[in-house]
């Protein structure tokens, strides 16, 4: 007796879940292949070509994606569930269909230079702060840059050292040490740059390019020249070759107090000149050397525009290299014939 | 030609267009071509609803034809950075065209000619329609999308495009829009309905569809698929993405973590055990030791 009502209860039990499950069971022939990665599901279930007649077709594929979807949502509902902010969400698996990339792989980038230094060195990259307290004018200040928290050039007290020369300016020695790692770290900058784009750069002199223009060749010719222990005093010249004037200090100053008739000779002519109703500076001449200039100038943009596009920064040791184009014809009025390359 | 950045903003710009180990949604470009009906029209203008916002539609007549000539397309793609596209077109003899289409570094992949028989537009079936850019549920039927070759790589260029961007979780009560594609007799009956989800006696709860978006009836026309190397070579997944897998590490019944040490094989002769200092021999009571044995030995004897 005892035991065929638990067998009842049991039955009654099952036949209750199955009430229960009633809404949502779908019976089909083969069971669908899901992806819930990808909110996927196949049926594969053979489609009954009978069913498919135009006026009942909408109710037949209406009807079977309700049993698909059922089906699919069942399977939603089996992912584990997490609570995000009271809303309830299931968390989703990998997509099982694979599906072709966008674009290829990207290939792994080799290290740059300062990669593989610090790998070697164990150098390891550290977070710094924006801002530091600068101490000195209590306040935040950025750590480099304008108005940066230590600043040893903007100082106003310089403690004298023990071991220092009296007479030396500290000012003047911090300015002059900023000075130069500046002018260092440019140096860096254009030595990195040049080595980047593999342009030659000489420690000293002039670049070797391609084509040389004249003017660049004669410089060379001259640099080379000097460059003995005797600095070419004993150089001979080539046959047609002429010494260049140009050697020595380019300006002469006389001492402060010495010949006074000299100098009295020399502020009387002054006066002469300024007296003198003849204007001292030869307006001609002047304009036309303004306009060789001019015309040196584009000759040379034009013809180096094609070239030099790599260049950057200064690259030759003097800045004098001018594209030697010879001097257009005259043009315009008051053009008195050439001037050779005249002092500059 | 390599594009170089000059402002940080276009740099951000063309970073976000370089291969990246793992990609994210694909965004589609939909395009009218040459001549087209009203219901390509129409039918471009709701494919463009349904993928908004990841899509860009070119509404202006495009020339094109992309069975012969697919430059203009790659073209396209890679100013539009888009690697899915559908081009529609009408003419003659093939009327009310849609073409369904992926690319793979700016060169086609797949695509699939695909005329239209039947379409509803999503402006005469006058239901409420679920939000933009609601990732929707896929489901195809019928045998031939396993059995036949086309119809499977049609299967997976659909997934390809209706698929939303991957999601690590969903919220459940947001699954509100289906795409029903069925497959019979070299037809394809895709259908999209809204997801009314019904109070049953248990957790799960019960579906009831209702009519919604664009329908159609389409039927196959040619196709282009690609060769499998290509197929394969567009699948192949970077190293960096697979989890690496730890070993040694091992779990039994009972759910705990079990791991294995290698060890090397060890003298044990020279196992260096504790040191107990009182039970050390010490020298003289060696001698009593010996001596005592010795004594032993010839007692017995007698």
């Amino acid at each position: 007796m005892a035991s065929c009502s638990i067998e009842d209860v049991l039955a009654k039990a099952e036949r209750d879940e199955a009430e229960k499950l009633k809404g949502i069971t779908v019976n089909k022939e083969l069971d669908l292949e899901f992806d819930p990665g990808n909110l996927l599901a196949f049926d594969k279930n053979r489609i009954d070509t009978r069913e498919f007649k135009d006026n009942k077709r909408e109710d037949f594929i209406r009807s079977l994606a309700r049993d698909n979807t059922q089906l699919l949502i069942n399977e939603m509902w089996k992912l584990p569930t997490e609570r995000v902010e009271e809303i309830i969400v299931a968390k989703l698996p990998d997509p099982s269909t694979p599906l072709p990339r966008e674009k290829p792989a990207p290939k792994p980038k080799p290290p740059t230079k300062w990669e593989q230094f610090a790998k070697l060195k164990g150098i390891q990259k550290k977070k710094k702060t924006n801002l530091v307290w600068d101490e000195v004018h209590k306040e935040w200040r950025r750590r480099w840059g304008y108005k940066r928290a230590k600043d040893d050039t903007k100082e106003w007290l310089i403690e004298v050292p023990e071991n220092a020369d009296p007479s030396e300016h500290q000012f003047a020695k911090r300015n002059k040490a900023k000075k130069e790692r500046v002018a260092k770290n440019e140096y860096n900058r254009l030595k990195n740059i040049a080595r980047a784009q593999k342009i030659k750069v000489p420690g000293m002199g002039l670049a070797p390019t391609p084509r040389q223009p004249k003017a660049e060749l004669a410089q060379a010719v001259n640099v080379a020249k000097i460059s003995t222990a005797s600095v070419g005093k004993f150089q001979d010249n080539l046959p047609k070759e002429k010494t260049p004037k140009n050697t020595g200090k380019k300006r002469k100053f006389q001492p402060l107090i010495g010949d006074f008739s000299s100098e009295k000779q020399k502020q009387l002519d002054l006066l002469k000149v300024m007296d003198s109703k003849k204007p001292r500076l030869d307006i001609t001449k002047a304009v036309n050397k303004q306009m060789r200039e001019e015309d040196r100038e584009s000759a040379q943009k034009s013809k180096k525009g094609f070239g030099k596009k790599g260049r950057r920064g200064n690259m030759s040791g003097k800045g004098k290299g001018k594209a030697g184009g010879k001097g257009k014809a005259p043009k315009g009025k008051g053009r008195k014939p050439h001037m050779k390359q005249g002092k500059r | 030609r390599k594009q170089k950045a000059k402002t940080r903003r276009s740099k951000r710009f063309l970073q976000s267009r370089e291969p990246k180990l793992t990609e994210g949604q694909k965004s589609s470009m939909i395009i009218r071509g040459g001549n087209s009906s009203e219901t390509v029209s129409q039918a471009l203008k709701d494919v463009y609803a349904l993928k908004k916002p990841n899509a860009v539609l070119y509404k202006r007549k495009n020339m094109v034809r992309p069975f012969d000539d697919s430059t203009a397309l790659e073209f396209f793609s890679k100013k539009s950075d888009c690697s899915l596209f559908l081009f529609g077109s009408h003419n003659k003899k093939r009327p009310n065209n849609l073409i369904f289409g992926r690319m793979f570094d700016f060169h086609v992949l797949d695509m699939f000619e695909l005329g239209i028989e039947r379409f509803v537009s999503l402006r005469d079936v006058k239901t409420d329609t679920c939000p933009e850019g609601t990732k929707p549920l896929l489901v195809f039927a019928g045998e031939l999308f396993e059995t036949d070759r086309e119809h499977q790589r049609l299967r997976n260029l659909l997934t390809d495009f209706f698929c939303g961007p991957r999601v690590s979780a969903v919220r459940l009560a947001g699954l509100e829009h289906v795409l029903h594609f069925t497959a019979l007799e070299g037809k394809i009956y895709m259908r999209s309905y809204k997801v009314l989800l019904k109070k049953s006696g248990c957790r799960t709860p019960r579906i009831q569809l209702q009519d919604m978006g664009p329908s159609f009836d389409f039927v196959m026309r040619r196709n282009h698929m690609a060769s499998d190397d290509l197929y394969k070579t567009a699948h192949r997944q970077p190293r960096g993405v697979k989890p690496k897998k730890k070993k040694n590490i091992s779990h039994d019944a009972f759910g705990t973590r079990l791991g294995r040490l290698h060890m090397q094989k060890q003298d044990l002769d020279k196992l260096q055990t504790r040191k107990m200092k009182g039970l050390r021999k010490r020298r003289g009571e060696q001698t009593a030791e010996t001596a005592a044995a010795a004594a032993k030995a010839p007692r017995t004897d007698e």
